[in-house]
């Protein structure tokens, strides 16, 4: 094989494990819900959009065509994991998850889940 | 290069999803078992990625693609199932 398609894709596959890595660790070890929600859905993501660049420039260099297939996990991925990361910050808001001392604008949070839907 | 490449992100990855069942198993709070189980879905299309890099076949990315769309799916039910009580109103 190719040197430098090799080395490419090993960077790529140790940056995306470490990136992987690091999320899982800020879930396990983060002190808060709402710290807990930001780790791995940022950390992840990327961690993820490296991997499966990587395995595109391999499979792309086995099979001698462009492979797009990875490209369409890593946009599901992207455009997913917000959404995913909202219900769930909306549902930890309106089960009153504890949240941590110095937290600034915790007024806001119950502000927000007083709210309800405007009438028309 | 690429072989020792493939161990050390597939051992990373394991120490993540064991990092994900620690806290799916320890979470404190409903939404924390939520976000593990979020987390591992995306953790385990790492590792069947980097698997199907491994082997050399093309066949694993349509699991792979099944379990994002299957994982979003759940979340987003489960999400919805604790937040009103119902999934679909």
């Amino acid at each position: 094989m190719e040197f430098w398609i090799e080395l490419a894709v090993s960077v790529f596959l140790i940056v995306g494990a470490t990136f992987v890595f690091i999320g899982s660790l800020g879930l396990a070890k983060l002190p808060d819900f709402y710290t807990r929600l930001h780790a791995p859905t940022k950390a992840t993501t990327l961690g993820m959009s490296c991997l499966l660049i990587a395995s595109m420039i391999i499979v792309t260099y086995r099979q001698g065509y462009l492979s797009l297939h990875e490209l369409l996990i890593t946009l599901f991925l992207l455009i997913t994991a917000p959404v995913t990361a909202h219900m769930l910050a909306k549902t930890a808001m309106h089960h009153r998850v504890a949240i941590l001392e110095k937290t600034s604008g915790k007024a806001l949070s119950q502000r927000a889940r007083e709210r309800t839907i405007p009438k028309k | 290069m690429l072989s020792g490449a493939i161990t050390i992100a597939s051992a990373l990855v394991c120490i993540s999803l064991i990092l994900n069942l620690w806290r799916l198993f320890k979470g404190p709070d409903l939404s924390d078992r939520i976000l593990a189980l979020d987390t591992m879905y995306i953790n385990s299309i790492a590792l069947i990625i980097l698997f199907g890099i491994s082997i050399g076949s093309a066949l694993y990315f349509e699991a792979a693609l099944l379990i994002a769309m299957l994982g979003f799916v759940s979340t987003t039910a489960m999400c919805k199932y604790v937040l009103r009580g119902d999934i679909i109103e």
